[in-house]
């Protein structure tokens, strides 16, 4: 193959893999503006607590049930990180976000951003501000031809990712609470007037949008093999970028909007450099603000924030 | 059936309803008339529990209901079709249609039910997979309409029906309202078409500045010298 493909293919292989890391993470910023039009910017803490939480729960399966198949491993972990994190989201939406209903947006959004800066401080109080090493789980094998290739992580981060995607689209389009979801978006006295309890439906939403992002952090946990309490911050700040990009509000606006960003930046990484690839995200960011503030599949602007 | 006591209610420090009093029999259809701003809308929000009274109490079947939520009222068997349709836009028809049908979990009479909203209103059956935004105003009002009866009420709140829609729509809601009176469900009509409401209502409210002013008859009402005045004169399209 052509050396050029090779480079070109593998960038889009690595772009892909971040992207749909960037993905889920979005999807937790759409739908929670998309109920409440609140830019909840403690989600990318969340994504951060479940990488954290993740890690603890590989500690104590390797620790102390060696054998069992890497695979149940990490089944154990997505599900740990996802109660943990729902739990979570579902406790900072009913103590700092419930009481100021009816408050100006503003005040939500400044109480998201100290929610933020709660939370990475208590990580970085309970675990430490040391890079923690993440115990490799999943045996390091890769697949493709010549140059190009993917590892089984990779294999797993797009697998994973796609599952939960076609998961999180059936029940918003299929269910009746994920109908009552849609409802509530549009118009929640008119959800309320049907018998909807819109309390319910918020924090359904909060819990959802938490797990799809504690998924992600877990993803991030094995990717990359080492996390910190600070890694909320860059992620949380692409998957928001990711979410504008497709369209805040929109289900597979994000989605796709992740992927794009994700590959934008693999792309960026093989082919400007990849120390730039992070300023890539708030060029991007930026020229959908100027030139397309409904973003790809967005109907209506977001407020200004 | 339905019975309000002396009900107050405010918006922040705007006192919009001052002793609200009456009552809706079982099986009857009863019409509130008003002005713009006269709070018909907010006696329906009140009721419904979209808002809190702040004084006075509200009855359904002899049971408090003021202090219950939207989604208990609901479930009580009151539903309010509100002012100016509120369908839900960008879900489509058989959507909106189960969304009326949120708190129930009896499939067989849902299931009937949506039969006789089909047989009231052919045109949504036909439009079932059409987005509810898309529909015309008088196919939107029905819409409405058939929403808040798919979740089984024995009272509905209808707030202006008619609003927006042209006079040929109009003749045509007014007697789909009738019909679904005569199959047995109790209404309490807010409109401002009076003359209209009062043709097809047993008897009427007229509300000022959040106070009653005059109930009676429809007969009783549409011969009052005030209320020819004031909602059949001067507005009146001959
Ligand atoms: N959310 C609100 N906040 C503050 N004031 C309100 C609110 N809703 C209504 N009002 C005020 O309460 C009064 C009664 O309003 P309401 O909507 O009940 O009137 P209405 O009789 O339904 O009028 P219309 O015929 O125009 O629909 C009005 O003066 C209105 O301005
Ligand atoms: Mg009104």
């Amino acid at each position: 193959m052509n050396a050029h493909i090779e480079l070109f293919l593998q960038q889009v292989l690595n772009g892909l893999t971040i992207g749909m890391i960037y993905a889920l993470i979005a999807l937790g910023y759409t739908m929670v503006y998309g109920v409440l039009q609140l830019i909840n910017f403690a989600h990318g803490e969340i994504f951060m607590v479940g990488a954290h939480l993740a890690l603890l729960m590989i500690w104590v399966l390797t620790s102390f049930f060696a054998g069992v198949p890497f695979w149940l491993v990490i089944l154990g972990v997505f599900l740990f990180a996802m109660a943990g994190a729902s739990f979570l989201g579902a406790a900072i939406e009913k103590t700092a976000y419930k009481p100021l209903r009816g408050s100006p947006k503003l005040t939500a959004l400044i109480t998201s951003i100290g929610v933020s800066f709660f939370l990475q401080n208590a990580v970085m109080l309970l675990c430490g501000s040391r890079e923690k090493t993440v115990p490799e789980v999943v045996p390091n094998l890769r697949f493709g031809l010549g140059a190009v290739s993917f590892s089984l992580v990779q294999l797993i981060i797009f697998l994973t990712s796609l599952g939960l995607m076609f998961f999180l689209t059936w029940f918003v389009k299929s269910t009746s609470l994920g109908r009552a979801m849609r409802a509530t978006a549009e118009n929640p006295e008119a959800a309320l007037l049907m018998g909807i309890s819109v309390n319910r439906v918020i924090r359904v939403t909060f819990m959802l949008g938490s797990a799809l992002g504690a998924v992600a952090g877990a993803l991030f946990a094995m990717y990359y093999g080492s996390i910190n309490f600070h890694d909320g911050y860059l992620a949380g700040i692409k998957a928001f970028t990711a979410a504008v990009f497709g369209g805040i509000g929109s289900i597979p606006g994000a989605m796709l909007g992740g992927i794009l960003l994700g590959l934008f930046e693999g792309l960026a990484a093989g082919y400007i450099s990849s120390e730039w690839k992070d300023a890539f995200a708030f060029l991007l960011l930026g020229a959908v603000l100027i030139f397309k503030p409904s973003g790809l599949f967005g109907e209506n602007l977001p407020e200004k924030v | 059936m339905l019975e309000l006591n002396h009900v107050y209610t405010r918006y922040e420090k705007v006192e919009c309803l001052k002793g609200i009093t009456f009552r809706v029999h079982e099986g009857e259809m009863v019409a509130l008339l008003g002005a713009n701003g006269a709070g018909k809308t907010t006696v329906l929000k009140t009721i419904s529990g979209l808002v809190r009274p702040t004084a006075g109490e509200i009855f359904f079947r002899g049971k408090s209901i003021a202090l219950l939520s939207a989604e208990e009222i609901v479930r009580l068997g009151i539903v309010h079709v509100p002012e100016g349709r509120k369908i839900f836009q960008k879900l489509d028809v058989l959507e909106n249609l189960e969304l009326g049908a949120f708190v129930r979990n009896d499939p067989g009479e849902t299931a009937k039910d949506l039969e006789q909203i089909f047989a009231l209103f052919p045109v949504l059956e036909k439009r079932l997979k059409q987005k509810a935004g898309t529909l015309s105003g008088g196919e939107q009002q029905m819409l409405a309409i058939g929403r808040g009866l798919m979740s089984g009420p024995s009272v509905l709140l209808l707030d202006e029906p008619s609003l927006g829609l042209a006079p040929i729509l109009v003749s045509a809601i007014f007697k789909m309202i009738e019909e679904i009176h005569r199959r047995g469900k109790t209404i309490l009509l807010v409109e401002q078409n009076a003359r209209r409401a009062l043709k097809i209502a047993k008897r009427a409210y007229v509300i000022e500045t959040g106070q009653i002013v005059l109930e009676g008859s429809a007969d009783e009402i549409r011969n009052n010298p005030a209320v020819q005045e004031a909602y059949l004169g001067g507005r009146e399209r001959r």
